[in-house]
């Protein structure tokens, strides 16, 4: 067999990391911008829209972590020893934020905190993960199969500006899925909203794209230089359409065209980040092949993969069409 | 900066911590499931509409522990990496397939249908939601298979090799790793323990309620079912206690002499240690209460088989005595108790006093943490017991850490200390409160009423006719 299950293990985890972050980037999103819908009806409808779903998309979190040790078991030490301060921020904003879907229903009399906790947690597990995007991609110092940095060298400039980023996106994410599940006041706000998200978003991936071509010159050439410059073209390329569609789709009142593209400019960005990135699993230091686990491991992890992706593909699929449709404030029963 | 070490026993406390505080729930949810599962299948079955008050009422309770469950797993799907990365680059590729196998199997499953089994009892037909409550059901199962398997591994290593980069590879057979020695045992005494736990608490519930009011029958349903439970599992549980005792004894013979405090040899008989007080610095029980040559009999089968101490076995390579020694005692003791309320239950059953006994009732109100405390007691016993080693005689704990500096870790341990207390502590008190609330016979029938009367989705808590009802 010639075929390299390496690039096979890192595509895997390259596309649950993609699912992740689209599914969990909504509702974190909705999260991030919770405190902003009014209090009563629009914020339980905003909840209600994603309660039956959100387990389930940070269930790929898992994936991807869980994933990245089992294929790539170096990788999966060094990053998160690495990026400690960071993982451990959005550990404990993701504890914040998931146990606030079910408490603001059970107590009412601190359902003000428990909003609280969930933007805020919200908002820090999106910051978190957008510095963890940055500080790999700035690159980590190791040696001799360890972390080699001092504990505060994730915190740069870039790296900052990649949380930012990260956290613009999902609240984009979070407002064309509630464009498109909501109605009334809420949906008008969220689509206000998306306006200037889109925005700020298109203005955070120009910035972060010039900002990664500066930072290593492994960027840099697999991006301008001849002849790589003919196949990464179209994905700038791609991104500006889409934002020409999003722009005309919301001024048309589409309802689920904007959410939809707005995913698509997720997946453009992520197949820029694997062109910079590709072959490396931490830019710069350590590259797939090095990081990869025991060709048993591939193998025996395929078998599952191949058997039960599919079928979770299937049940998740027949989960979100169980709550298809517009959501209302007593939730799917309405 | 610290010297390594306190950075490493501070990650130890931190692993400790949060798998300790994590376990709680899928101890809960684990038993609970299936008892949903139970429920709703009789209730399909029969068509008693108690069965269904019952389900939603017990599946408030699940919604609150599963999203604690799920939130405190995933810090525990991190940590290895974040506190343990020379752990997972050694064991990465023996342990995280069996992980990434857990979570294909398992987690998916569990969280594709819990918003189906949540929320959507009238979006689907009550075969359909069936399906989403057994789906959910056996994903808390596989689950346990697969992480048990993954520290039965730990405990009792086979099928591997090691690597030219010092990582453990599967030597060819994933059957030899996956079905090592110890996962049988281990897994049938997790799983019994997770539905005794769920016995413990569903039966506390309902002593509470006949307490104040002897007639409710749903308080009465719960309880005999519960009582059911102990009665059966209880009695189970200590036989199947002493058979993973004795695959222990076999595999990790060091583990069982700390348990059993046994600091010497014992050539012609060892002693059953019931109390004392292990003293590690002089290598002996001090006031032992003992029960000559009782421990081989226990171990054995026979009187005066010889049984080796801690003696025979470097100090370098022992764990601390004193935790594993009491860590288990707690749990035998309790496990007594436990079969011990099954026993009374049955005689009370028998004699038609089953609803009437109301120092049964108090006995039962009183063990419903119980299942919890010995679940984490046996945690202990095991766990502390393998130390030094992560990796049974392969890896020392002290070799698997990451190279943290100890501000880093005691930074992070505070956090998760305030943190869990804080959210976890109001969590258990949401419980508490729907816990309180007497199971009702609610308005409409099923199927017309939404899972959501159970109050997992707000439109409830604000509707006035609920709220009358709960």
């Amino acid at each position: 067999m010639n075929i390299d299950l390496t690039v096979i293990w890192a595509l895997i985890i390259f596309v649950a990391v993609f699912i992740y972050v689209v599914l969990d980037g909504f509702d974190l999103g909705i999260g991030i911008l919770f405190r902003s819908f009014e209090v009563g009806h629009d914020r339980d409808t905003a909840m209600n829209s994603i309660a039956p779903v959100w387990d389930g998309n940070e269930t790929w979190l898992v994936m991807g972590g869980g994933g990245l040790l089992a294929a790539f078991p170096l990788a999966y030490g060094l990053i998160f020893s690495a990026l400690y301060a960071p993982i451990i921020a959005m550990l404990l904003a993701l504890v914040f934020r998931g146990v606030a879907f079910e408490f603001r229903w059970r107590d009412p009399a601190h359902r003000g905190f428990w909003d609280l906790a969930f933007t805020g947690g919200s908002l820090l597990a999106a910051l978190s993960q957008g510095v963890v995007l940055g500080a790999l991609l700035q690159g980590v110092a190791i040696s001799d199969r360890a972390y080699a940095g001092g504990w505060w060298d994730w915190l740069t400039p870039f790296s900052l500006i990649t949380g930012v980023s990260v956290a613009i996106a999902y609240a984009l994410l979070g407002a064309t899925w509630l464009v498109m599940k909501a109605e009334g006041n809420l949906q008008r706000q969220a689509r206000a909203l998306a306006w200037w998200l889109g925005g700020a978003t298109l203005a955070a991936i120009v910035g972060v794209s010039i900002a990664t071509l500066f930072l290593s010159a492994d960027y840099f050439q697999n991006w301008l230089h001849w002849p790589n410059i003919l196949w990464v073209a179209p994905v700038p390329i791609l991104v500006a359409l889409a934002s020409v569609a999003f722009v005309r789709s919301l001024r048309a009142g589409h309802e689920l065209a904007p959410f939809l593209l707005t995913l698509g400019v997720f997946l453009l960005c992520f197949i820029g980040l694997g062109i910079s990135v590709f072959p490396y699993v931490i830019p710069g230091a350590v590259t797939i092949w090095a990081a990869a686990t025991d060709r048993s491991s591939q193998v025996f992890m395929l078998w599952g993969t191949g058997l039960v992706l599919p079928m979770i593909l299937a049940y998740t699929g027949w989960s979100y069409w169980v709550f298809r449709g517009k959501v209302g404030a007593h939730g799917y029963h309405a | 900066m610290f010297e390594l070490p306190e950075a490493l026993l501070l990650a130890r406390i931190q692993f400790a911590f949060t798998v300790s505080f994590h376990f709680l729930f899928p101890a809960i949810t684990i038993g609970l499931a299936s008892y949903l599962a139970v429920l709703e299948g009789l209730w399909l079955k029969t068509g008693r509409e108690d069965y269904m008050n019952l389900y939603r009422y017990w599946i408030k309770i699940f919604a609150l522990v599963f999203a604690m469950g799920v939130v405190s797993g995933i810090v525990m799907s991190y940590q290895f990496g974040t506190n343990w990365a020379v752990f997972s680059d050694k064991a990465g590729p023996i342990i995280g397939p069996l992980m990434a196998y857990e979570v294909l199997t398992a987690f998916f499953l569990e969280a594709g249908f819990l918003g189906v089994m949540l929320f959507g009892m009238n979006r689907v037909g009550k075969g359909l939601h069936f399906t989403a409550t057994l789906m959910v059901a056996l994903g808390t199962f596989v689950s346990a298979f697969w992480i048990l398997s993954v520290n039965s591994w730990m405990q009792t290593p086979a099928g591997h090799a090691m690597n030219a980069d010092g990582q453990f590879i599967s030597a060819g057979s994933w059957l030899a790793i996956i079905f090592n020695a110890s996962l049988p045992y281990r897994l049938a005494h997790t799983l019994s323990a997770a539905y005794l736990t769920t016995a413990f608490l569903v039966g506390a519930v309902g002593a509470w309620h006949l307490l104040k009011d002897r007639a409710n029958p749903r308080a009465r349903l719960m309880f005999s079912m519960a009582m059911w439970m102990a009665t059966i599992v209880a009695p189970l549980q200590i036989v199947l206690g002493d058979l993973h005792g004795l695959n222990t004894l076999e595999h990790q013979p060091v583990k069982v002499m700390a348990m059993e405090g046994h600091y010497q040899s014992h050539p012609d008989g060892a002693p059953l240690i019931l109390f004392g007080i292990p003293n590690s610095a002089e290598n002996r029980v001090d006031y032992a209460v003992q029960i000559p040559k009782a421990s081989s009999l226990i171990l054995k089968h026979d009187l005066d088989a010889p049984l080796a101490g801690l003696d025979t076995v470097p100090v370098a390579d022992r764990p601390p005595v004193g935790i594993v020694f009491w860590a288990f005692r707690i749990m035998v003791g309790l496990g007594f108790l436990m079969a011990g309320l099954g026993a009374l239950s049955l005689y009370a059953r028998v004699r038609g006093k089953l609803y009437e006994w109301r120092w049964l009732h108090r006995f039962a109100l009183a063990m419903g943490p119980s299942g919890l405390v010995a679940v984490l007691a046996g945690w202990i016993t095991t766990e502390v017991g393998r130390q030094p080693w992560t990796i049974q005689g392969l890896l020392r704990t002290a070799e698997s850490a990451s190279p943290l500096a100890a501000p880093a870790v005691a930074a992070s341990l505070l956090a998760f200390v305030l943190v869990y207390f804080a959210v976890f502590g109001a969590g258990v008190l949401y419980i508490l409160k729907l816990m309180a609330k007497p199971p009702v016979v609610h308005e409409s029938a099923p199927p017309n009423i939404p899972v959501r009367s159970a109050g997992t989705t707000p439109a409830v808590a604000l509707r006035p006719d609920t709220l009358a009802t709960e």
